[in-house]
């Protein structure tokens, strides 16, 4: 702990960097992925419930806003976590080289 | 066979695999006894998490409450599943990170503050104390309903099972019972959804069946939908719309609140929470996350289906039938009170939203009080109405109108003109959701007590065999306790078990999500900001509850903000206080930030991620 108090080898700021890299794309992809969550629950299956029930779930007799707040949102949850889990294990698989990289690049340098 | 020689082999049976299974599972160590030793695969962790989210609430209750509630009934629907979304984007990977045993734990180091972890394990154990005292009650429901013991005998059963597999195998014992327990409770409930969705549509998928045409043969005409028939009937008899939004109470201001509170009471509710703690990686945690909210949703999404098809069987079976026609699942029920009817004098059922509807429950009456009522009734008939006093009159200013809610899972199968094994299976079903939700509340508390209380504030230097003797008594005590609370409910447990919806929501949601997103954040602020949102909440609900005091309106028209819904405002008053506050507080140690930023990073395995355990420092 304290010695890495100390001026940060080249190989550590590399490492910071890279977690930053990483900490960023997960960020994004969690923000969009809140966004979809927001609209289609609280949005379509709530604040727009009236108005979308207005038409119907196209071939089946569902009210729209009513097929959003019983149906559609659930399905849409699972698929959220689903891409989810999906994109991070690619962003995940991108740290990882990214650390390996580091890691072969400062061999035997720090 | 008879239906209750049926019930008793499913039950015993049922039974029998669960004892089986905890005897397979049992632990030695601390971490087996609160996280399972951390090997439970994604998969199986997700069906964990699904028997243990579907309390007796959701398999008994759901689908009533939709039935009665329509549109509105999405608020569970929605707030149930959608708080996983927010589980698994926010919290479950990096909890699962840091890589302790409980939520407290988690609290406790970040803010790296006694008082935080303190206020934390209060909060831990009253909001699954509040809970489990309604599964056990479950329990014993269930119980009286299917096997026709008394209620207290039922709770008493259901608190040996628990206690011996609970005791027995800690975490690891109840995660691989409640896969099991997963499996009878969702084969019991989606069995007679399907045969009500052939029955009325002729649809094999209920979720189709819901939105599909009804049988010409049922509606009397072809190409009209089980729903528009449904409005149409509801509309005749005076009840609201069943797909129109915004009705009665449910304003659009409360429908969003209370599916907003319910969605991060869910994110914050810590034996949700503490289940991705079993797993063996980060992402194992995030696939089981997935894998949990893909089992529930099974659940969740062919309740709607049940509650449309049931409300719709019940009332045009009942309308205009006489006493010698009346349905058999009906016959049945009657003798529990749960449906009662008390005629007008034409021999014929009504059964409407107006003063003519002849259709009741019994709710809190007792049998004596029942039967009085009936006899008056029945004066009042014979006299023409001279002397005695009309039923109807007198349950509709006691609030009993209409059947009790769990009418529509419980008569479901037998509406259905299923076998009697089926409905059978539809006990065992709902003990075994009732079952494995109190077995994880119950270890929350048993972790919270000896892990967090224990270990960590009073006997730091307390050995492994201590640690798992005082967890093993703990959970052992609490079960008794929560036992007792299910033979004498205390009256207030049903109107608080929504509301630990809310105190999560203003509590620990806020903090951990701060906790894991923002590395400036200090244990005071956090402190105000838990104390401030679970105050404003507990506030509100019991000064509504049971005070009378009037609800908030906003300057809005409405009937006022529901107590449900008021996490939501917690947790902004939470969020608004924490990081108003921050500024004013110095930044957390090195040594914190260096943990956070642990938790942000995904691979533990490597051997040069841990900067200062690295060789070349």
């Amino acid at each position: 702990m304290e010695q890495s108090e100390k001026s940060r080898s080249p190989r550590e700021q590399e490492l910071k960097a890279a977690l930053e890299r990483y900490w960023i794309s997960n960020m994004r992809l969690v923000a969009v992925l809140i966004a979809i969550w927001a609209l289609v629950g609280l949005g379509c299956g709530v604040l727009l419930a009236d108005t979308l029930n207005r038409w119907s779930l196209p071939g089946t007799g569902y009210p729209l806003g009513f097929w959003f707040a019983q149906q559609g949102s659930i399905l849409v949850f699972i698929l959220l976590i689903f891409i989810y889990c999906v994109a991070m294990n690619r962003i995940d698989a991108r740290h990882r080289a990214d650390l390996r990289r580091i890691d072969s690049e400062t061999e035997g340098g720090s | 066979m008879t239906l209750m020689a049926w019930t008793y082999a499913m039950v015993l049976l049922s039974f029998s695999l669960y004892l089986f299974i905890a005897w397979r599972s049992r632990v030695r160590d601390t971490s087996g006894f609160y996280v399972a030793g951390r090997g439970v695969p994604a998969i199986a962790n997700g069906m964990a998490t699904g028997a243990d989210w579907m309390s007796a609430a959701s398999f008994i209750s759901m689908a009533g409450l939709i039935s009665s509630m329509g549109y509105a009934g999405g608020v569970y629907l929605m707030g149930w599943t959608g708080g996983f979304v927010l589980l698994a984007l926010l919290i479950a990977p990096y909890l699962r990170k840091f890589g302790h045993y409980t939520v407290p734990d988690f609290i406790g180091d970040r803010y790296d503050s006694r008082v935080a972890r303190l206020v934390a394990i209060l909060c831990a154990i009253f909001v699954s104390f509040t809970y489990v005292a309604g599964q056990m009650r479950g329990v014993g429901v269930v119980f009286s309903r299917f096997l026709e013991v008394d209620v207290n005998v039922g709770v008493i059963i259901g608190v040996a099972i628990v206690f011996i597999y609970a005791t027995l195998g800690g975490m690891k014992g109840i995660t691989w019972t409640q896969v099991a327990q997963y499996w009878v409770l969702i084969t019991a409930y989606l069995i007679p959804a399907i045969a009500i969705s052939i029955m009325l549509t002729g649809r094999w998928v209920p979720q189709a069946g819901l939105g599909a045409e009804l049988k010409p043969e049922l509606a009397g005409a072809a190409g009209v939908t089980l729903l528009e028939k449904l409005n149409l009937i509801h509309a005749d008899l005076g009840f609201a719309s069943y797909t129109e939004a915004f009705v009665g109470s449910w304003d659009r201001l409360n429908v969003f609140l209370v599916a907003l509170a319910l969605m991060v009471g869910t994110a914050g509710l810590p034996h949700v929470i503490v289940r991705f703690y079993t797993v063996r990686t980060v992402q194992a945690a995030r696939w089981s996350a997935f894998w949990a909210l893909f089992f529930i949703g099974l659940l969740y999404l062919t309740a709607p289906a049940t509650a449309a098809f049931a409300r719709y069987y019940i009332i045009s079976s009942l309308n205009g039938t006489s006493a010698e026609q009346l349905p058999s699942w009906f016959v049945n029920w009657q003798k529990t009170g749960l449906v009662l009817w008390f005629d007008d004098g034409d021999g014929r059922v009504r059964y409407s939203a107006g003063a003519d509807n002849e259709i009741f429950r019994n709710g809190a009456l007792t049998a004596a009080e029942l039967a009085r009522i009936a006899q008056e009734h029945e004066r009042w008939l014979v006299t023409g109405g001279a002397s005695g006093a009309d039923a109807r009159a007198v349950l509709r200013a006691k609030k009993l109108s209409e059947p009790d809610r769990d009418i529509i899972v419980l008569a479901t199968p037998e509406m259905a003109g299923l076998a009697n094994w089926i409905i059978a299976l539809v006990a065992a079903g709902g003990l075994a959701a009732a079952l494995s939700t109190a077995s994880g509340l119950l270890l929350v508390v048993s972790s919270s007590i000896a892990h967090d209380l224990y270990y960590r504030l009073l006997n730091p230097k307390a050995t492994e065999r201590q640690r798992l003797l005082v967890g093993r008594g703990v959970i052992g005590i609490a079960v008794v306790i929560a036992g007792l609370f299910g033979i004498y409910p205390p009256g207030f447990v049903s109107q608080v078990v929504a509301f630990a919806f809310g105190l999560a929501a203003a509590s620990f949601f806020p903090a951990i999500v701060l906790g894991i997103f923002n590395k400036r954040v200090s244990a005071a602020p956090a402190i105000c900001g838990m104390l401030a949102g679970l105050g404003f909440t507990a506030w509100y609900i019991i000064g509504c509850v049971f005070f009378g005091m009037p609800r908030w309106t906003l300057g809005l028209d409405g009937p006022g903000i529901d107590p449900q819904g008021i996490g939501a405002i917690g947790m902004l008053l939470n969020f608004v206080i924490t990081l108003g506050l921050t500024p004013l507080f110095p930044p957390p140690s090195k040594a914190v930030q260096d943990m956070v930023d642990a938790v942000h990073e995904p691979e533990s395995a490597g051997p040069a991620l841990v900067i200062e355990a690295a060789p070349e420092h």
